[in-house]
């Protein structure tokens, strides 16, 4: 059985969102890279699980990304894996990134596709739909909880007010979210085991991009907040009912 | 040519998103000059005719039981080739957790651009330029698409329903439907609360709430104003609160009408999912609490006095 983990980086949660040239680009000066929250606590550890209750299992990490994705890339490495795989190129249409993903899937024949369910700065949510229709194979996305039985796998995913719970034979993308499994830090260990594993950079494939950013915009600031004394609650009650409508 | 508005149903009814949706798509084929049509996969209850008043000349069903349920590979194979029938140049569904599902299969299927989570209509002045949020709604996006079909999702609580008067027409759409590969198995809903992503209002609480055996005041503010509840991350974490309630950048992104934060602090990381709310109130002892930087209205207080007072004055409100 072979697992293909999908990682992508992404600026750390506190980063300070800045643009450049015309906010044409995002201004990654001073910018801390992690590995993207979802990919990395539930994918990537959902996949360790699955393979320490069966060593046979072939688990591979693959990043679409330029040279400076690698030192994330070997942080997840630290965490488990076998080994990584890296595309060599660039884009912020998420199609082209996916085309990527599919050709390598495809050619390394993976069982289950592991993602998170959005990376946290562009937040689409559409790279693992977009792999898992190349592939055509099933796609069960905001999964929070996932258990394998020989070749089917037993999967509940978010819907409104509630889960459901889905069963499917694999091959199969899954799209990771909170429940699937629980947060690990890398140990000495893995750091070191890590160095030593695989990294295959790739060249990419052609594609045309579907979408390109024109430019980016920062929210207008808050108008300041309106401080109600303690003592005085019927009058935010007023305010939120007369001023703001909300209520 | 039409804008073609994807409807999306639960248990036999159109799910609340799915009315911003057509209201967007009926805007959007106005602005750019044609009609829109509606597609519903699957058997409902409700009276299709009846999406006239929001302003769709058409209703498309393809009314096969099998696609009652979300197989993402079947409903994308379903609509592209609805696109395709039809003659859609755009296609227009919600960002909620069906369209996150399917949004990006129908795009591939179509070679068409994709943006999603948008939050307005397109500038269609020079190309398709579609906003959407980025970064955790922390910034925003300009995403021109450059195919000659287009698909887009919509975000949940950005755009307003707009309702008048009207009937369509219900047509039958022939599609072949595949055996699903996904067998659904269970379906468990928590029973009487007002689901998270769809909510008008919210009331979240946080640590400083002290235990999960404080939660009853939250409970009884959120049912006065017939909202759902949320919580921080560790809040969840601690079991205090089931874990499909935990807003923030690695939890569930909501925009309510209202969001009412009781005891949280307001870091970056909850805020990034909380920080498109309409209106934001906060309750917190620290007047120092970097929440109230991003909030509209706030009560420097202890959550155990105000909370009470402020669900007796919101009863009072309601009496009136
Ligand atoms: C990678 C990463 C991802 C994260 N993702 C998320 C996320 O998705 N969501 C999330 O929420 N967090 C997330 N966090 C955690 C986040 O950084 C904060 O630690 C967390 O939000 C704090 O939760 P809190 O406000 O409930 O608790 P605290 O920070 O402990 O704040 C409690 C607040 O309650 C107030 N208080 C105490 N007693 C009272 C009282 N009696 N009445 C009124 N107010 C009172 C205090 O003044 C304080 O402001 C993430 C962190 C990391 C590193
Ligand atoms: N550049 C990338 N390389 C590898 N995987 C990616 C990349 N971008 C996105 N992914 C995967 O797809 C998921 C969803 O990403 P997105 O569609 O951008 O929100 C992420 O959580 C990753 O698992």
């Amino acid at each position: 059985m072979k697992i293909l983990v999908c990682i992508s980086k992404t600026p750390d949660t506190t980063s300070k969102i800045a643009f450049k040239n015309g906010n044409t680009q995002f201004d990654e000066a001073g910018v801390q890279w992690i590995l993207n929250p979802y990919d990395e606590w539930y994918a990537l550890v959902k996949a360790l699980e699955l393979k320490e209750k069966d060593p046979s299992i072939v688990l591979h990490l693959i990043t679409v990304g330029t040279a400076d994705c690698d030192p994330v890339i070997r942080k997840a490495l630290a965490l488990g894996g076998d080994e990584a795989i890296r595309v060599n190129t660039d884009s912020t249409d998420s199609y082209s990134i996916a085309v990527q993903i599919a050709a390598v899937a495809k050619e390394g024949g993976y069982d289950l596709i592991l993602t998170g369910k959005e990376t946290i700065d562009y937040n689409g949510a559409s790279v693992p739909g977009f792999i898992s229709e190349l592939l055509d194979i099933p796609y069960v996305s905001l999964a929070i909880k996932f258990e394998l039985n020989g070749s089917v796998a037993t999967i509940d995913r978010e819907i409104e007010g509630g889960e459901e719970v889905n069963e499917v034979a694999l091959p199969v993308v899954v799209g990771c979210q909170k429940g699937m499994a629980e947060q690990r830090i890398p140990n000495m260990r893995g750091i070191m085991a890590a160095r030593t594993k695989p990294l295959k950079v790739v060249a990419p494939i052609a594609v045309d991009a579907l979408t390109s950013v024109v430019n980016f915009e920062l929210p207008l600031a808050k108008a300041g907040v309106k401080l109600v004394a303690a003592d005085n609650v019927a009058e935010l009650v007023r305010l939120l009912h007369e001023e703001a409508k909300a209520i | 040519m039409c804008v073609l508005i994807f409807v999306d149903q639960t248990e036999g009814h159109i799910k609340k998103s799915s009315y911003e949706v057509l209201t967007y798509g009926v805007k959007l084929a106005a602005q750019i000059g044609t009609t829109a049509e509606a597609l519903l996969l699957g058997t409902v209850n409700d009276d299709l005719a009846a999406l006239g008043k929001y302003g769709v000349s058409k209703v498309h069903q393809a009314a096969n039981e099998t696609l009652n349920h979300l197989d993402a590979q079947l409903y994308a194979k379903v609509i592209a080739e609805a696109v395709q029938s039809i003659g859609a140049t755009v296609v227009v569904l919600s960002h909620n957790q069906t369209g996150k599902a399917i949004a990006a299969r129908i795009s591939a299927r179509l070679k068409a651009g994709l943006v999603t989570g948008a939050i307005a209509l397109p500038d269609t002045s020079n190309g398709f330029v579609v906003k959407r949020t980025v970064f955790s709604g922390k910034a925003f996006a300009n995403v021109n698409i450059v195919t000659p079909i287009k698909v887009i999702s919509l975000n949940p609580n950005s755009f307003h329903v707009a309702v008048g008067e009207g009937s369509a027409t219900v047509e039958s759409l022939n599609v072949t439907v595949d055996p699903s590969k996904i067998k659904v198995t269970a379906v468990n809903k928590v029973s009487g609360e007002v689901p998270l992503t769809e909510a008008d209002i919210v009331v979240s609480g946080g640590r400083g709430l002290k235990g999960p055996e404080n939660w009853g005041m939250i409970e009884d503010l959120a049912h006065e104003l017939h909202a759902a509840t949320a919580c921080s991350r560790p809040v969840a974490d601690s079991d205090w609160r089931p874990h499909h309630e935990h807003v923030g950048q690695t939890g569930v992104q909501i925009a309510p009408n209202l969001y009412i934060a009781i005891g949280i602090s307001g870091a970056i990381q909850h805020l990034a999912g909380v920080n498109r709310s309409k209106v934001i109130v906060v309750i917190n002892k620290d007047p120092e609490a970097p929440f109230f930087k991003a909030a509209d209205y706030g009560i420097v207080g202890d959550a155990f006095e105000v909370v009470p007072q402020l669900t007796a004055e919101i009863k009072k409100m309601h009496n009136n």
